[in-house]
């Protein structure tokens, strides 16, 4: 049959393996192009705007510490993602998972902090506390999942509003043990109670840009990289984990015990954006924050799934993007204004993944145009655009 | 008597309800084309900011601005729309992914916030606004006065919706040959039907309803701007659709529910009652009812999904089927 448009696409047989690295770094340079678009139809120069950019994110004085920062929660939140994603169990929890770890972390560094425990056995109470309170978040859309079918993507999302809720009543409506109740301050705007010395989270520090930490939570969330990736590429857990999310009915004809694998994917997930909360408390805010315009508009739950379809659900390539993006978000935040709108970044990230996910047709496809005269051309289209 | 709690909650469980239910319309149209849409709150965010802005830059008379705003809300959510279809239906992305995607790119931290912020949006009062117009005599009589004649257009206007897309599904060519590429696009292609057609159309006309659904937010139930204003509108909206077994005449009774569910804290509040603790779960509220009821429609006897269009997030190939 004739095709209405001069274009067809066609299934490949084989996939390239230069495609698996042209095809995402195409997507950016593209995602890049289609921004200055958006950044001139506002009334921006995209160069310069481009170039304040990378130096507020990697340049600058002072400006990787501040990147390390924000890039360290969403090597969390993205690696839950991925830990899920690759299954197929969509987990957009993270938001909620993290907020829970944040608090079970906070909760165990104050009560074990304050009664004047060592401080590596406080630390590790609250790696501990952080992931568990993420793991039973976690839990309640994976136990509705295996158990009675209900879209995992809808509970876990729904639930990130319960866990907002719950977390602003803490500090702001109640009298909670998280809470700041002494103090002049606490009397004008309500704050967490701040944790003793012993239950904040030590880093290392480098002596370039005028002084660097690099955070506890950012050597945890590597840690975590190298487990994902063991797990998921040299054990039987793994592989059945793999089978069950490329085809469901194989999984079950081979013996795989599919709740099972579904609660421990999604305790699994959860528990890593748990321990995002953990460092959110112990690395950087001290307190836990329960202020609706503090953590919890920052959205790293949701950039973490940004993180994770761009790192293709690869472990490593997901901690690598995490520490791209999180400089993209630095110097959004760094340089936020009337000339910087918040949401810009946003806006960028959007553009990134919609073209990573576009591009994803040419791994798998091959375009070919047909010119005039019914001459056939095959060739590959730069931009499926 | 029209002051009781029950009275007033119905009725402002009709206007809080009346977002969820265009959005829950849009989806719905979606899904029965085989599309699903996650990215309806980024719509629905992004048509809450346009709506708005129409109406703080037109100089018009306010039944003309309001309409107008409409209409550059629902044209906006078509274009959010438009992005998600090209993804899905002629890229063939992930359905989920993409969804996600675009609530991220449209949403709160993304393009929604950066339209308001650029054009300074925030922090003022709407200059027109949807209000209660019907004689107040009607207003006033008991019990149906409040709930039926006390509302706004958009109001009346979403009843005229369900009842078009009611007839639409059971009663037109089109809307059958819309069921089919949900059910099955190998079969309507072999038909004749242009699948693809088919899937952008009623994913844009959607996108439009979700729309729609935001400005009613920014245009008469809180007539102002603020970033992320919606606040999981859009999903409750998703599982909506669910709940009502894919049928327009439902999706109106469960968002009128889940209105109510929403305007329960702010009616405790605005007559006083301490809600102590439970404020917590007063606002939690909606959140947790979507989740028991969506357990309830997903488990058991239902489980075989009545209504779930067959073919729902699956992208069409035509050689591969």
């Amino acid at each position: 049959m004739r095709p209405r448009l001069p274009v067809t696409i066609e299934q490949r047989l084989r996939r390239p393996r230069w495609l698996a690295v042209a095809v995402p770094v195409g997507s950016v340079i593209f995602a890049f192009l289609v921004a200055a678009l958006v950044l001139v139809a506002t009334g921006h120069g995209p160069v310069s705007t481009y170039r304040q950019l990378f130096d507020a994110a990697f340049v600058e004085k002072g400006s990787l510490d501040q990147t390390l920062i924000a890039a360290t929660p969403l090597a969390f939140t993205g690696l839950a993602a991925a830990a899920a994603f690759r299954m197929k169990l969509y987990n957009i929890g993270a938001e909620g998972q993290m907020y829970m770890g944040a608090i079970t972390g906070a909760a165990v560094g104050l009560y074990l902090g304050g009664r004047g425990g060592p401080s590596p056995f406080v630390i590790a109470a609250m790696v501990v506390a952080g992931g568990v309170g993420g793991m039973a978040w976690g839990l309640i859309p994976g136990i509705l999942r295996a158990f009675f079918r209900t879209s995992e993507i809808l509970t876990s999302l729904l639930l990130n509003y319960v866990a907002g809720l719950f977390l602003t009543y803490l500090i702001f409506d109640s009298e909670s043990y998280w809470r700041q109740t002494k103090g002049f301050n606490a009397t004008v705007f309500p704050t967490g109670k701040p944790l003793p010395p012993s239950a904040i989270w030590p880093g290392l520090s480098f002596n370039l840009q005028g002084g660097i930490v690099f955070p506890l939570g950012a050597g945890l969330a590597v840690l975590v990289a190298v487990l994902l990736w063991f797990l998921y590429s040299r054990t039987r857990f793994g592989f059945e984990a793999q089978v069950l999310g490329d085809s469901p009915r194989a999984a079950r004809y081979a013996g795989i015990r599919v709740r099972r694998k579904i609660l421990a994917v999604m305790a699994f997930s959860g528990a890593i954006a748990g321990l995002g909360g953990a460092s959110q408390v112990g690395d950087f805010s001290h307190a836990l924050d329960g202020d609706p315009n503090g953590l919890q508009l920052r959205g790293y739950g949701y950039t973490g799934i940004v993180v994770a379809a761009l790192g293709r659900y690869n472990p490593f390539a997901v901690v690598v993007i995490a520490f791209l993006i999180g400089g993209l978000q630095n110097a959004g935040a760094a340089l936020q204004g009337p000339s910087f709108p918040s949401g810009l970044v946003g806006v960028i990230q959007g553009i990134i993944l919609f073209a990573a996910l576009g591009g994803e047709l040419l791994t798998r496809y091959r375009i070919r145009i047909h010119l005039r005269g019914g001459r056939r051309v095959s060739g590959r289209v730069p931009e499926a655009a | 008597m029209n002051n009781s709690l029950a009275v007033v909650l119905i009725a402002s469980g009709v206007a809080y309800g009346t977002p969820l239910l265009f959005a829950s319309l849009g989806e719905l149209l979606a899904e029965r084309s085989g599309v699903l849409n996650l990215g309806v709150e980024g719509m629905m965010l992004v048509g809450a900011v346009m709506g708005f802005w129409t109406v703080e830059r037109v100089h018009a008379t306010t039944a003309f601005t309001l309409v107008l705003a409409l209409l550059i809300a629902a044209l906006a959510g078509a274009v959010m729309a438009a992005i998600l279809a090209f993804l899905v239906v002629t890229l063939r992305a992930n359905q989920i992914v993409s969804g996600l995607a675009l609530t991220i790119f449209a949403g709160a931290a993304g393009l929604s916030s950066y339209l308001g912020n650029n054009l300074n949006l925030a922090d003022r009062p709407a200059r027109h606004s949807f209000q209660a117009f019907l004689p107040n005599s009607m207003q006033n009589w008991p019990i149906v006065g409040p709930i039926l004649f006390g509302q706004n257009a958009l109001v009346y206007f979403s009843w005229v919706c369900v009842v078009v897309i009611a007839l639409y599904l059971s009663r037109t060519r089109l809307g059958l040959n819309l069921r089919a590429v949900g059910e099955s696009p190998a079969a309507a292609d072999t038909m004749g039907i242009n699948v693809t057609r088919y899937r952008y159309v009623h994913v844009l006309v959607g996108g439009a309803f979700a729309g729609l659904g935001g400005a009613t937010i920014t245009l008469a139930i809180t007539p102002q701007w603020v970033s992320g204003i919606t606040e999981g509108a859009g999903w409750i909206a998703i599982a909506l659709v669910i709940f009502a077994f894919w049928r327009p005449e439902l999706c109106l009774v469960g968002a009128y529910f889940f209105g109510a569910l929403q305007a329960l804290a702010p009616q405790l509040q605005a007559r006083n009652i301490s809600l102590g603790p439970t404020v917590l779960w007063a606002n939690a509220l909606p959140y947790l009812m979507t989740i028991a009821v969506l357990v309830v429609v997903s488990s058991g006897t239902t489980r075989r999904r009545l209504g779930a269009p067959a073919a729902l997030g699956v992208a069409y190939v035509r050689e591969e089927h």
